[in-house]
């Protein structure tokens, strides 16, 4: 997978073009309740729908399941969750964003993907002190786009969550 | 090439390995009865074993060669040295056709006629000069390429993590195939077929070829032990011998590096707490030399390793006291519990019997850790002792850990794996259908086995799956699960099939379930859980601490002699009938407890009869002053055997109890067995034998029992080869199967206090032989009604004969597996019918 330079060169926030790709950060986006938001590339090992999964009796509420990825035993991990945003009654199509940390294979659960977008990763604004605490922990930043705000994930932070819940 | 000739080479070459070693001893002193016995032991195995794989001309050179050593054994014929270079010839004969036989899987054209003549020469005339010149040249001109190399061949050392990482490799493959197997069934496509079933054999080779190469003897671990000892001797000043027993004992390496400390703890405990000094042993009137013996040998799907000691054995009201002392258990109970139950508390967290602390233990940090480690990989350990003769300590292991044998169980709509190694029983429940019933006690569910009680925990409700009040279906199976002390009742609502499963971690994040070990892919692409056998245990002891107090206070009984044992606690089902006195049977005869409209009953000829289950059942009362009631529902305790059922008509049922029964006898009321003190209360005992012929004339004619019990079958043969075979097959017929390698062991497991129902052994065995065993087992009175099968792998008339005199019910040809399994059935049958008669 392509890594993209963190580069010095100082260029416009909003330029997706070819040319300048090597200076821009990758992000794979996607959209959770109505806000976008984007993880770096180089975090991302795969996106893949998922057919079926197995539901884990008495794990924390926010892994939902476990799920076989070519043979690969991926944790499902619900970002809306982890966000304090209220689970869908019925997901019909579930899209998860593979991430891999410390050797283990998680599947962060969103509701849809975006598009690919390079974005030079300083100038995105700092979070916002207001933001819910949730929402600041797992923020990196916010990208200012076109039609909307674009929050980078921390991933680290979207998997650190205590394991000591036991029960639902 | 077949299963069993693999098996066989395999074991026939490590036999060859170590008498090739043997022999240059042989050679030195040929009347060395140790090393007669191990050259004896590889000729008799071979014999025995090609008999059953068609194999003529081994047997035929092993049966001559065996007939000479068991003179020579017996010690009646002095080994000249002409015997030597006979008995030379004869194994490197094997070994030729042996080697021939793992290049060709087939036995070399030619005949032996020469080697059989001259040991049967041997035989009948015994010493004869000038055989040693003839014999030479036929030694020397069998071709010896390719018999060194089937057993010493050259090796190569590779790092663990290699291995690992193989094994990995090696179950992601095996995966894959199960998926790809799955895709090709539902397609249909025979192209596919054929490369696929070619993968699927590929990958069962090399599976198995990486487990094997992940096996390590246990003699690796072992080898510290004897200058462990000797150190520990010296320390304690005691002395000490080593014996060990089966060091060639596989396992995996992961499984081993489990064990070598707490193996190394109970060698440590042995030597300090089991041994006593040389003045204490001369005293007993031992010998002054102590000694530990480290055996290991496969038993089924696990390793069982044992440590023994001859010394002087638990100290039981030691630790009754200690018990009560540390307020583990009351005095009452103290005196209540069996000495099996009490010899568990030495597994628990700082108990410690030493009179003092010493360097080596006694500060009772040794035997909680050496239970906690053992298991933790899924393995049991148990003790036994007997005061004055020394203490066994039985550990079976897991064969490994990277593949488990599991019961794929469904619960909730979800499936889950459990591993085989804890599940002692599956039992169907069903209300109404006449299959065991799981009942209510208070508000805590049990099921009865045999005269226990065993609390039931439905699954679903430990997993959340279920509100905890909710309606809990009692129609399924209950998954008994033995961990350590703990046994209970896992309810599930279906039982699916069995798999081998590659265990794959859970998440870190998922770590701390207690519940579950890990997951694993299905062949359909699913993945499931395993279940964590030992996390249940604490999950439900939190469970019935809060639900079902009364069942988790009471001490668990030995698991296996429940069923005739008469210290210890029985359950009786207590109820109200005639007289204020209260009255009781054994909870285990009971079948059902029924409550039935009093319009049902019916008279016919001054008999009371009720429409039940399809069945005319008859009604008696429980005491000859009672009457019907006039309206409304009757109690009744009902009694089954087979299709045979009676009601007994009772007021009312008060309780089940648990108690320590002293039943004193009374004299002229044959309805009663006598009186006891049940709960501080005074309880007439019910003879149910008198109460049934009122009901079925010929019902003594039959045993009363409880249904489904299981029978225990002792299987005594010295080839672990026909072991290996046998056990499976035997426990696939619902047998319950111990297993010992020798007349010795086999004794030594009859001693215990567990019942084994009939002993199968083999009459062919080396130092003593399976007469010997039934000799002795004949001598004891107690062992008079044990019924034995012999198996033989030839029969003569004279053995006939002599079996038929000490009472042996079967003959079986070794080889016979259905002959074996319909005698087993005919001969517990039989018993079970002959008993109550």
């Amino acid at each position: 997978m392509a890594v993209a330079k963190h580069s010095p060169d100082r260029t416009t926030a909003r330029a997706p073009t070819a040319e300048h790709e090597d200076k821009h950060v990758q992000y794979v986006t996607a959209w959770v309740a109505d806000q976008l938001f984007g993880i770096p590339i180089a975090d991302v090992r795969d996106v893949f729908i998922i057919q079926s999964m197995t539901p884990v009796p008495l794990a924390p509420p926010q892994i939902l399941g476990l799920v076989n990825l070519r043979g690969r035993v991926v944790t499902a991990i619900s970002l809306r969750w982890q966000l304090g945003l209220p689970e869908p009654a019925d997901r019909q199509r579930m899209i998860a964003i593979g991430i891999e940390s410390d050797g283990e294979s998680y599947g962060v659960i969103v509701d849809r993907i975006g598009e690919v977008l390079n974005l030079m990763p300083d100038t995105a604004a700092p979070t916002p002190f207001h933001l819910d605490s949730r929402w600041a922990g797992m923020s990196a930043g916010v990208h200012s786009l076109d039609d909307c705000l674009l929050v980078i994930l921390n991933v680290s932070s979207v998997l650190a969550f205590s394991n000591d819940i036991t029960a639902r | 090439m077949d299963e069993l000739l693999r098996e066989f080479l395999t074991e026939t070459n490590e036999h060859l390995d170590v008498v090739d070693v043997e022999l240059v001893r042989f050679e030195r002193d040929p009347n060395d009865i140790d090393v007669l016995r191990n050259v004896f032991r590889l000729v008799h195995t071979i014999k025995g074993t090609c008999g059953f794989l068609g194999l003529p001309r081994l047997e035929a050179i092993a049966h001559a060669a065996e007939s000479l050593l068991g003179r020579f054994r017996e010690g009646k014929v002095e080994v000249q040295p002409e015997d030597v270079a006979l008995i030379l010839a004869s194994i490197d004969r094997i070994k030729h056709i042996v080697a021939e036989l793992d290049r060709t899987e087939a036995e070399p054209p030619g005949t032996d006629r020469d080697i059989i003549d001259q040991l049967e020469g041997s035989l009948t005339r015994p010493q004869e000069a000038a055989r040693v010149a003839r014999l030479a040249p036929t030694a020397e001109a069998l071709p010896n390429e390719g018999e060194r190399g089937g057993t010493r061949q050259p090796t190569i050392r590779v790092t663990v993590d290699v291995l690992e990482h193989l094994m990995t490799m090696v179950s992601e493959l095996v995966l894959t195939r199960n998926q790809l197997l799955d895709l090709a069934r539902r397609q249909d496509d025979p192209a596919l077929m054929v490369p696929l079933q070619r993968l699927s054999h590929v990958t069962v080779e090399l599976q198995e070829g990486v487990m094997k190469a992940r096996m390590q003897p246990i003699g690796t671990v072992w080898q510290k032990m004897p200058r462990i000892l000797r150190d520990l001797a010296v320390d304690l000043g005691k002395s000490i011998d080593l014996k060990l027993r089966g060091p060639e004992t596989e396992l995996d390496r992961q499984v081993l590096e489990f064990v070598k400390d707490p193996l190394t703890q109970l060698v440590r405990n042995a030597a300090d707490h089991g041994i006593e000094v040389p003045a204490e042993r001369l005293k007993a009137g031992k010998p002054e030399r102590g000694t530990i013996t480290l055996s290991a040998f496969h038993d089924g799907g696990s390793i069982t390793v044992e440590v023994s000691d001859d010394g002087r054995g638990l100290d039981y009201q030691r630790i009754r006291r200690i018990a009560v002392g540390r307020g583990l258990i009351s005095e009452v109970e103290a005196e209540r519990l069996s000495d099996a139950a009490v010899s568990r508390f030495i597994f628990h967290p700082g108990f410690s019997t030493a009179q003092a602390v010493t360097s080596v233990s006694g500060r009772g940090v040794g035997m909680d850790i050496v239970k906690t480690n053992i298991d933790l990989i899924g393995g049991s350990v148990e003790v036994r002792s007997e005061a004055g003769r020394g203490t066994t300590f039985v550990v079976k292991l897991p064969l490994t850990l990277a593949i488990v044998a599991t019961l794929i169980v469904g619960v909730a709509g979800q499936r889950f794996a459990i591993p085989q190694m804890s599940i002692m029983e599956l039992v169907r429940v069903r209300p109404g259908q006449g299959d065991a019933v799981v009942e209510k006690l208070n508000d805590a569910l049990v099921f009865r086995q045999r005269n226990e009680l065993i609390p039931v925990i439905p699954f679903a409700t430990l997993l959340g799956l279920t509100p905890q009040d909710g309606a809990i279906t009692q129609d399924g199976f209950i998954v008994v699960i033995q961990i350590g002390r703990q046994r209970f009742g896992l309810l599930v609502d279906t039982v699916l099939h069995t798999e081998e499963i590659v265990v794959k971690p859970l998440n870190k994040r998922l770590r701390n379930l207690r519940c579950f070990s890990g997951s694993t892919i299905l062949g359909d692409g699913s993945i499931i859980l395993i279940v964590e056998p030992g996390g249940l245990v604490r999950m439900f002891e939190d469970y019935a601490e809060s639900a079902v107090p009364t069942v988790e206070a009471r001490p668990e009984p030995e698991p296996q002699w429940v069923e005739d044992d008469s210290e210890g606690p029985v359950s009786l089902l207590v109820f109200r009938a005639g007289t204020d006195m209260a009255k009781a049977v054994p909870l285990s005869l009971v079948t059902r407890l029924e409550e039935i409209d009093v319009a049902r009953i019916e008279q016919a000829g001054g008999r009371l009869l009720l429409q039940y289950r399809g069945h005319l059942m008859p009604l008696v009362f429980a005491d000859p002053a009672m009457s019907l009631q006039k309206e409304g529902r009757q109690a009744m305790v009902v009694f089954s055997d087979g299709d045979r059922w009676m009601g007994l008509i009772v007021d009312e049922i008060l309780d089940i109890v648990e108690d320590e029964l002293t039943v004193e006898l009374v004299a002229d009321r044959p309805e009663l067995v006598g009186s006891a003190i049940v709960r501080g209360r005074a309880t007439e005992i019910l003879n149910v034998a008198h109460f049934l012929p009122l009901g079925h004339g010929d019902w003594l004619q039959r045993e009363v029992a409880p249904q489904a019990v299981t029978r225990t079958v002792l299987l005594v043969d010295d080839s672990e080869f026909f072991r290996s075979m046998l056990a499976p097959l035997l426990r696939a017929s619902g047998y319950r199967v111990l297993v010992a390698d020798g007349v010795e062991a086999a004794l030594a497991t009859l001693a215990l206090p567990r019942l084994v129902d009939v002993v199968v052994t083999d009459l062919e065995m080396p130092v003593r032989n399976g007469f010997d065993l039934i000799e002795s087992l004949r001598a004891e009175a107690r062992f008079a009604g044990l019924p034995i099968i012999a198996l033989s792998s030839y029969v003569s008339p004279p053995m006939v004969e002599r079996a038929r005199k000490l009472g042996v019910v079967n003959f079986v040809a070794k080889f016979d597996r259905s002959g074996l399994v319909e005698a087993l059935s005919a001969v517990l049958s039989a018993r079970s019918r002959g008993v109550a008669a």
